[in-house]
């Protein structure tokens, strides 16, 4: 039996954007399973996202939040369910298809994942090659020099990965993603191991970016700051499932035992 | 009904995934896109960034190799046959041997700690999500590198490490450049030549397959990344001498060494 909850509509303070009302979602995720050998990591997420909103899936360390979110660009295979991003059912793609529907998914990795090897020019170089073969010079870097000034790192364009701080790094990871200039982005806990005011930069960059390209986003985080801050509607991965949902008044005032405990949990941390 | 011990089915499941992963790289290694640019690089990084090692060793080996072995041709009263004798055990065995473990160590140790890396700070999943498969553009480059790269590095080798033994020869001995090496050459023959130029390509591989394996599919965290330098350097040192001694009992039937 299904023990999720949902915070009662009545209560909400969350509102779909108006033009999100009629659309299709984005991503669409039906009673998603995922095990590692004995582990069942998940037993049945469901969740949908719609244009222009930012959803927050929050949970505790090993509840499977990460797994979620690379089952939707299939670098996690699902074991069962149903993952539809963009409209295309993700585990019937093939590679080609699957990289095609990749370019409009951005992802912003925990680490930055940086290129070591490859200066900061390389790095937002590499994924623009691969999905523009035919693209002129001028034209490329036109968009790496656009991408830099969006994130506010144009200066760093010589720079290696070594030279920059955690922050910076956060930065590039971001204009790489933007560069493709995707429909949706992932964020795979985008403040952590990031100093407040640090963190703070990363989360008003989020917004903006949210506001100037109009896309949507689904955030992986356990910073409770980042996710009030950046969320219309929360989600809390419990037991393998879409335990909660709400906004973040919502679930904090909300009276269910395992919400509230969570959220003590956080709070004493 | 018997269990097999933990170590032993290590053992066989490692092998097992290596060959699968050889076998990956046989399928992709002339299949469309190829990463020239990158595998460029990779040349540039496994040969020439190992030359120096590899010609200084040589030279060494060369050196070495004759003060050992002259005393006892003395003695024997054959001294005039160390050409030959030094000219066939670097070309056949030891410049290829003692090549491929400079390179097993230097790259292989390289690779691993790259890929493994690369591996834990999530850069190969970017690499994914960026419309390129990491398996063509990080290990098929690689391994295409070192299978070209180590016979290159090998012939420098023996080159330098005959030079090395004429210098010896040459100072104990008076013997001019030209006899030295007229001797060395008349002595060596196809035989010879083939089958330790084509080891070196399965020497290459080794390396290439071992290292870009244990980087590939480095696990936990930095402590994992330093494990998968040190078993590269390992296995592929052990792979080596099992190849050489394979190509060395085929060269026996074909060209009756």
């Amino acid at each position: 039996m299904s023990t999720k909850t949902v915070i009662p509509d009545s209560h909400s303070l969350f509102q779909h954007p108006e033009q999100t009302l009629a659309a299709d979602p984005l991503i669409r995720i039906r009673g998603v399973k995922k095990a590692f050998g004995s582990n069942q990591v998940l037993r049945g997420f469901d969740l949908d996202l719609y244009p222009n909103e930012n959803v927050v899936i929050v949970g505790k360390s090993g509840s499977g939040k990460s797994v979620l979110i690379k089952c939707l660009v299939r670098l996690v295979e699902v074991d069962e369910g149903q993952v539809e991003v963009l409209g295309y059912t993700i585990p019937s793609l093939d590679q080609e298809e699957l990289d095609q529907i990749r370019a409009d998914v951005g992802f912003l990795f925990q680490g930055s994942a940086l290129y070591d090897s490859m200066t900061v020019r390389e790095n937002l170089q590499f994924p623009l090659r691969r999905h523009s073969q035919r693209m002129r010079g001028q034209d490329e870097d036109h968009l790496i020099q656009e991408a830099l000034e969006n994130v506010g790192l144009a200066h760093a364009i010589d720079l290696m990965p070594a030279e920059l701080s955690g922050g910076m790094k956060r930065r590039i990871a971001l204009a790489r993603t933007l560069i493709l200039q995707p429909k949706v982005i992932l964020y795979d806990e985008p403040t952590s191991g990031l100093d407040p005011i640090t963190a703070n930069e990363i989360i008003q960059l989020i917004l903006t970016i949210q506001r100037n390209f109009q896309t949507a986003a689904l955030i992986i985080t356990h910073d409770m700051d980042c996710a009030r801050v950046i969320s219309n509607r929360m989600v809390i991965l419990q037991d393998g499932i879409n335990y909660a949902e709400g906004t973040y008044t919502e679930l904090s005032a909300s009276k269910d035992p395992k919400v509230k405990a969570f959220f003590k949990e956080v709070q004493n941390r | 009904m018997a269990t097999i011990p933990t170590g032993l089915k290590n053992y066989f499941d490692q092998t097992g995934e290596i060959s699968l992963f050889a076998w990956r790289f046989m399928r992709e290694a002339f299949r469309r896109p190829f990463e020239f640019r990158e595998f460029l690089r990779q040349c540039y990084i496994i040969g020439y960034n190992s030359l120096f090692l590899v010609i200084t060793t040589g030279f060494i080996m060369g050196l070495v190799l004759t003060l050992q072995i002259r005393p006892t041709m003395i003695e024997f009263g054959a001294v005039s046959y160390m050409p030959q004798l030094v000219g066939i055990a670097i070309v056949r065995e030891i410049g290829p041997v003692v090549t491929a473990l400079i390179c097993a160590g230097k790259i292989g140790s390289s690779m691993g700690a790259e890929l493994g890396s690369m591996k834990v700070t999530e850069q190969i999943d970017a690499m994914e999500v960026s419309g390129t498969n990491p398996f063509k553009y990080l290990v098929v480059t690689r391994i295409w590198a070192c299978i070209l790269m180590l016979p290159l590095l090998v012939i420098a080798a023996d080159a330098i490490g005959l030079w090395g033994s004429f210098l010896v020869e040459t100072t104990k001995g008076e013997v001019s450049v030209r006899l030295y090496f007229n001797r060395v050459f008349a002595t060596l023959q196809f035989g010879d030549l083939i089958p330790a130029t084509l080891k070196t390509f399965f020497f290459g591989l080794a390396i290439g397959v071992v290292g870009c394996y244990k980087g590939y599919h480095s696990k936990k965290g930095t402590e994992g990344v330093g494990r998968a330098a040190n078993s590269a350097v390992v296995v592929a040192s052990l792979l080596l001498f099992v190849i050489d001694f394979l190509a060395v009992l085929v060269a026996d039937i074909f060209f009756e060494i």
